[in-house]
């Protein structure tokens, strides 16, 4: 019903059309001991990845093995588990670097400390692009992982990113980030006073490149949420002139009308496990939570308390789901059992707590909490209770969102002025801007492990 | 208006007076030294027409400036009464309630201004309104739409309460999207957090 820009999201197919060939077999697969997972950003791995090597003739093979190894530094950088190490600290001349096991000189490695060697080679035949990496333990002198990927010439972000999806793979025991993108809201002026429009679902990559904007600019557009295997986008706009939930296919840049009933339908969340979604509605005179099936119908109501229930978020298993309620008079975050319907208050620190999201992984959920007027965002551990805070003395921090990991954490903050969107470790620590566009980006939503 | 009936009844009055004028000159004439009492009878009937058709047009000239005073007072009843309504009505839209941070419970003053919103509605049952929640920039985006939904609400419930008919009244949320205001302190804030009111359409 909505005319959207349409695009494709051809990187998804490029990477099922680009295959690989395992180039060793005796991997132990269960060795996970390279990052701590109880301080895993704390005593950051040193890698070196040094320029890949040619290994075909010609200009453009250079060029693409030089750009792939940066592509990968930065990559792998972006998770905050890896420090890399400064490519002028080499003992190794880029000409005489050998990039296989029997004739890497590990010792010249080990001496600049390098924890983790990546090697690569990149040969350019017919069109074709192939490349292969290897992870090598220079301390144990033994490769840890090696994939032969081959596939056009434009692949080569999703070839870099897949060997770095694996690298995480083999050091963690988890599938990475990087295949994931993040949603978020964008603005073409400043927030003023009515008439701010121009505001859109944008969506970008986990590392904030190739953005793309995805729905019709309008002027209210709040909590873009992903779900159902990653492919459709769930929001509220004012599109006619109301606050309805809308859809977006992100496949065939479709938008239909979810739900619209009288009152406001707002922070839509898919239900893990299920076709259908949570969502707030108000139409008896209160704002609670609903259950509503893929076609936008009330299948149940969730909450009953007088007062606002507003933002569910569901536990990994959909067993549990945690909301934002002001029952007791200030907004709090409280969890109820889906099964029982049994409701308990989670938080009782801060006299603003809203916006939060249950951890992909484990029983955590981020939240926004507001002290003294100023927006932070916390983790609380929904068993014990324990509160830690990742973020202070910077403007207002809101919105967090987890990757699919469950390892870093995207959010919006006012730290230099306009809201702009900022990324973290789960604990915290390198907080970093994502993307610079001009306006302002606030209300990230990262994407689901597998599509909810 | 007034000025130009004005001098339409100075025209008319100068007009019936040198008419007037013409026929009293006209009795003065110097009559026939001998007349006969056949001519003195026609004569006397011919004064008495006169005299019968000039209080007859003074009468229609009187009449004629009452119904000009009547409507003159007509209209200014009725341009004060729409003014008065549109006042009213002015009045109905400006004025704005407001709330205290993170709250959607009625002041007094508030409630104030929703006894002489619910009278306006109450005298105009044909009237539908929407009655618009919003929220200052503080807090959370999605919280400050559910917000600004629970103060629509409440100045509705009010509103019912005071004998306004459900029906007129229609609820819409903008969270903290459309500030009336400009700028970041208590002073915008607080004129931020309010409800206002629109008509359908």
């Amino acid at each position: 019903m909505l005319k959207r820009p349409r695009f494709t999201f051809k990187i998804m197919i490029c990477i099922l059309a680009v295959f690989f060939v395992p180039l060793s077999s005796g991997i132990c697969s269960e060795e996970y001991d390279y990052i701590n997972i109880a301080e895993p950003f704390t005593h950051k791995i040193p890698v070196a990845i040094p320029v890949f090597k040619a290994l075909s003739e010609g200009s453009t093979q250079e060029r693409v093995a030089q750009k792939s190894a940066d592509m990968m530094q930065e990559a792998l950088a972006y998770t905050g588990y890896f420090k890399m190490i400064d490519r002028g600290a080499f003992l190794v001349e880029p000409a005489e670097q050998e990039i296989v096991t029997d004739k890497i000189d590990f010792g010249s490695w080990t001496d600049i400390g390098a924890e983790l060697l990546i090697t690569g080679g990149v040969r350019m035949e017919a069109g074709v692009l192939q490349m292969e990496f290897r992870l090598f333990d220079p301390f144990r002198q033994e490769m840890l992982l090696g994939k032969r990927y081959t596939g056009k010439p434009e692949n080569q972000r999703s070839m870099v990113l897949r060997f770095c999806g694996e690298v995480i793979k083999r050091l963690t025991g988890k599938a990475g980030l990087f295949k994931s993108r993040i949603a978020f809201v964008g603005s073409a002026g400043d927030s003023g006073t009515s008439g701010n429009g121009g505001k859109a679902v944008y969506v970008c990559d986990f590392d904030g490149k190739n953005i793309k904007q995805v729905t019709e600019s309008q002027d209210i557009v709040v909590s873009p949420a992903w779900g159902r295997e990653n492919r459709f986008l769930a929001y509220t706009a004012y599109s006619d002139s109301h606050p309805n939930i809308y859809i977006t296919d992100l496949d065939s840049g479709e938008t239909s009308r979810f739900a619209a009933y009288k009152g406001i339908n707002i922070t839509p969340q898919w239900v893990p496990g299920s076709s259908g979604l949570a969502a707030t509605l108000s139409f008896e005179g209160d704002e609670d939570i609903y259950l509503l099936t893929d076609t936008g119908k009330i299948d149940k109501r969730l909450t009953k308390s007088w007062g606002v229930d507003v933002s569910p978020t569901f536990s990994p298993d959909g067993e549990k789901m945690a909301f934002v309620s002001n029952r007791s008079g200030s907004p709090q975050l409280y969890v109820m059992d889906m099964k029982s319907g049994s409701i308990r208050r989670l938080t009782y620190e801060g006299e603003y707590n809203t916006q939060p999201e249950w951890s992909p992984v484990e029983d955590k959920i981020v939240y926004s909490g507001m002290k003294k007027g100023r927006t932070d965002i916390y983790v609380i551990d929904v068993g014990t209770g324990e509160i830690s805070r990742l973020t202070r003395d910077g403007g207002n921090n809101e919105a967090p969102s987890w990757s699919p990991d469950g390892s870093m954490i995207v959010f919006s903050s006012t730290r230099n002025g306009p809201s702009r969107l900022f990324v973290m470790t789960a604990s915290g620590t390198d907080q970093r801007m994502l993307l610079e566009m001009p306006g302002q980006q606030k209300l990230p939503d990262w994407s689901s492990p597998a599509g909810k | 208006m007034i000025k130009k009936f004005n001098i339409k009844f100075i025209l008319a009055c100068i007009l019936v007076l040198s008419f007037a004028f013409v026929v009293s000159c006209a009795k003065k004439t110097p009559e026939p030294q001998a007349t006969s009492a056949e001519q003195q009878t026609e004569m006397a009937e011919k004064e008495k027409a006169a005299e019968a058709e000039k209080k007859q047009r003074q009468l229609e000239e009187q009449e004629e400036e009452i119904s000009e005073q009547e409507l003159e007072a007509r209209k200014k009843a009725e341009a004060k009464a729409k003014k008065e309504a549109a006042e009213a009505k002015d009045q109905f839209l400006s004025e704005k309630v407001y709330f205290e941070f993170d709250d959607s419970s009625l002041t007094a003053e508030a409630r104030d201004v929703l006894r002489r919103k619910a009278e306006w509605l109450r005298n105009n049952p044909e009237a539908c309104v929407i009655i618009e929640g919003h929220c200052d920039e503080r807090g959370t985006d999605e919280y400050n739409l559910a917000l600004g939904s629970r103060r629509a609400e409440s100045v509705k419930e009010f509103l019912v309460k005071a004998g306004v008919n459900a029906s007129q009244l229609t609820t819409i949320s903008y969270g903290e999207e459309k500030p009336a205001v400009k700028g970041h302190n208590e002073e915008a804030w607080a004129k931020n957090r309010r409800a206002e009111f629109r008509f359908c359409n």
